[in-house]
């Protein structure tokens, strides 16, 4: 490969030096945020065309510009201290005790069917039981034991992300390979050194991932918890404005949402970094 | 150099023994397989032993059981007078792959053995002591570095430090460069040489390559399979300290000739 140009050069006895073109797609070689302008461009643009040209029913698709002037009514009823505010309060709330509880039990969970025998054999075969139930159904049952409060709400929204973070936690357990086994075995390791200070270490990484998956999961047991046991959180907002076909109100509110929802993603995936320092970016690595 | 050759030349037979198995078999009861039968082997203080065969042969069972994770079903395992009946901190044991630990830096890494027997304050202590066995292995400054940043051929000498740190007496080598290239691993095979000799230590090496038995071996257990168990005990004449350039004596060659007809004869490999 690296005399391919000098004997290119002897050949044609040129002085030019042979120069090869790396070949990269215009579209490719756009930098990102005149990328990422232009495909909100063409979003908006579209969607305002589909509006325009009333393909669609107003009632069912806003525009864009309504939608946006509504996004300002929230914003500004949020930065104010409205009741939107109050509401997302109470969601953000129920989002936060709902994962605390999650990984809590989770975890547990977790190090219960990954460290033990016990527990893989008897446990885990229910949990995958319980996993593959649509979790949500579960929700009426929350409500007529925890009442209409955010107790059913925290309650639905743990159940549904506690699964990811106890498989995530099982697996990480069992990725620690052979020879570092066998290396903490003729240490003469015990059990528990063995768990804290090798086998918890090298899981991480899919500790994490259970984690990422538990946090988007947690909100939409939330909102799904608000939809169906009432309440007074944001999702109880949104199935108002939608009763009144208020769509413009039900698309800003869901914005506001998923930018509760990319917080704890990101919370997540910050603490990530900073714990699993070691882990390599793979994810979206395609700027190398 | 000329005169040094016939004082090195191999003299270990005459050492003390370190290591002394007697009469070991293990069969494991599951399937009624015979991994080994009737081992008899001596390591003797400062000597170099590899052990070399198809597979089958129960030589990682014998290196299991030498290092104390797996128990014999019949014999004796006797290291420094007393019985093996679990792993201890007087063997040192390294493998084929590094696994050193991508979330401490070579130092937290070298010093962990001590810090699961003794603590971390006693790790602490010897961090001073890993910062020699480093510098021994060509690795001085690289002491806060995480593994992530080493090659291969670091990351084994680095490994090759933490067996070292709890001055075991009889080092236990699970392939220790089978997964580097050719040129880093005949390296590193001479600084292998080098490191046991500086420090007097007796070697084990369980090994696929024959040319790499004979380059560093005192002794060579050639075993045969079905049931596992010794064919031969090689003993390699040539003069210590070896080089590379061995490799192309008639010596070596009848050496490594004699082994490879060994395990030739009648086994399927």
């Amino acid at each position: 490969m690296t005399d391919a140009p000098t004997n290119q050069r002897l050949e044609a006895e040129a002085a030019d030096d042979t120069v090869w073109v790396q070949e990269v797609a215009f579209i490719d070689s756009v930098p990102r945020w005149i990328a990422m302008t232009f495909v909100f461009v063409v979003f908006i643009g579209t969607w305002d065309l589909v509006t325009r040209l009333e393909l669609v029913s107003p009632i069912i698709l806003p525009t864009p510009w309504e939608t946006f002037d509504d996004m300002i009514f929230v914003g500004n009823n949020l930065l104010s201290g409205g009741y939107m505010l109050v509401s997302l309060w109470i969601t953000v709330k129920e989002v936060i005790y709902g994962f605390a509880l999650a990984i809590t039990l989770g975890f547990s969970l977790g190090v219960l069917v990954g460290e033990t025998v016990f527990g893989e054999k008897a446990v885990m075969p229910y949990l995958v039981a319980i996993d593959t139930m649509p979790k949500v159904a579960f929700a009426p049952l929350f409500v007529a034991w925890l009442g209409f409060g955010i107790e059913s709400k925290v309650a639905l929204a743990a159940f549904i992300a506690t699964f990811p973070i106890v498989v995530g936690t099982a697996a990480g357990l069992h990725s620690a390979d052979e020879n570092a086994r066998m290396l903490f075995k003729t240490m003469g390791a015990s059990r528990m050194q063995t768990l804290i200070k090798m086998k918890l270490p090298t899981g991480l990484p899919q500790i994490f991932t259970g984690l990422k998956i538990g946090a988007v999961g947690v909100m939409a047991g939330a909102i799904t918890g608000e939809f169906l046991g009432g309440g007074k959180g944001f999702g109880e907002l949104i199935r108002v404005a939608a009763s009144q076909l208020n769509t413009p109100r039900v698309f800003s509110l869901i914005l506001y949402l998923s930018l509760v929802g990319l917080a704890l993603y990101l919370i997540v995936q910050w603490t990530q970094r900073r714990i699993v320092f070691w882990q390599k970016e793979s994810v979206g690595a395609h700027d190398n | 150099m000329n005169a040094s050759l016939a004082n090195d030349y191999s003299g270990a037979s005459s050492e003390a023994p370190v290591y002394e198995l007697t009469n070991v078999s293990k069969t494991y009861a599951r399937n009624a397989v015979i991994a080994l039968e009737n081992v008899d082997l001596t390591l003797r203080h400062g000597s170099f032993t590899s052990v070399i065969g198809s597979s089958g042969c129960g030589k990682s069972t014998l290196l299991k059981i030498m290092a104390g994770l797996i128990p014999p079903t019949k014999g004796r395992v006797i290291l420094q007078d007393k019985p093996v009946t679990g792993p201890r901190r007087d063997i040192g044991m390294m493998f084929q792959q590094a696994t050193l630990f991508p979330w401490k830096t070579a130092v937290e890494n070298i010093v962990l053995p001590i810090e699961i027997r003794d603590g971390k304050a006693a790790a602490k202590q010897a961090r001073e002591k890993a910062h020699d066995l480093l510098d021994i292995v060509g690795l001085k400054g690289f002491e806060n570095v995480y593994p992530n940043e080493l090659s291969g051929g670091m990351a084994q000498r680095a490994s090759i430090c933490r067996m070292l740190i709890t001055e075991p007496a009889v080092l236990l080598l699970d392939e220790p460069f089978s997964a580097l290239d050719e040129l880093s691993r005949d390296m590193m095979n001479m600084e292998l040489q080098r490191i046991c000799r500086e420090q007097d230590a007796t070697a084990f090496l369980v090994t696929h390559s024959i040319q790499e038995a004979v380059i560093l071996s005192d002794e060579i257990v050639v075993m045969k399979p079905r049931p596992g168990r010794i064919a031969e005990i090689v003993h390699v004449d040539l003069p210590r300290p070896r080089t590379l350039d061995m490799m192309t004596t008639p010596r070596f060659g009848e050496i490594v000739d004699h082994i490879r007809s060994m395990l030739d004869k009648g086994e399927d490999m």
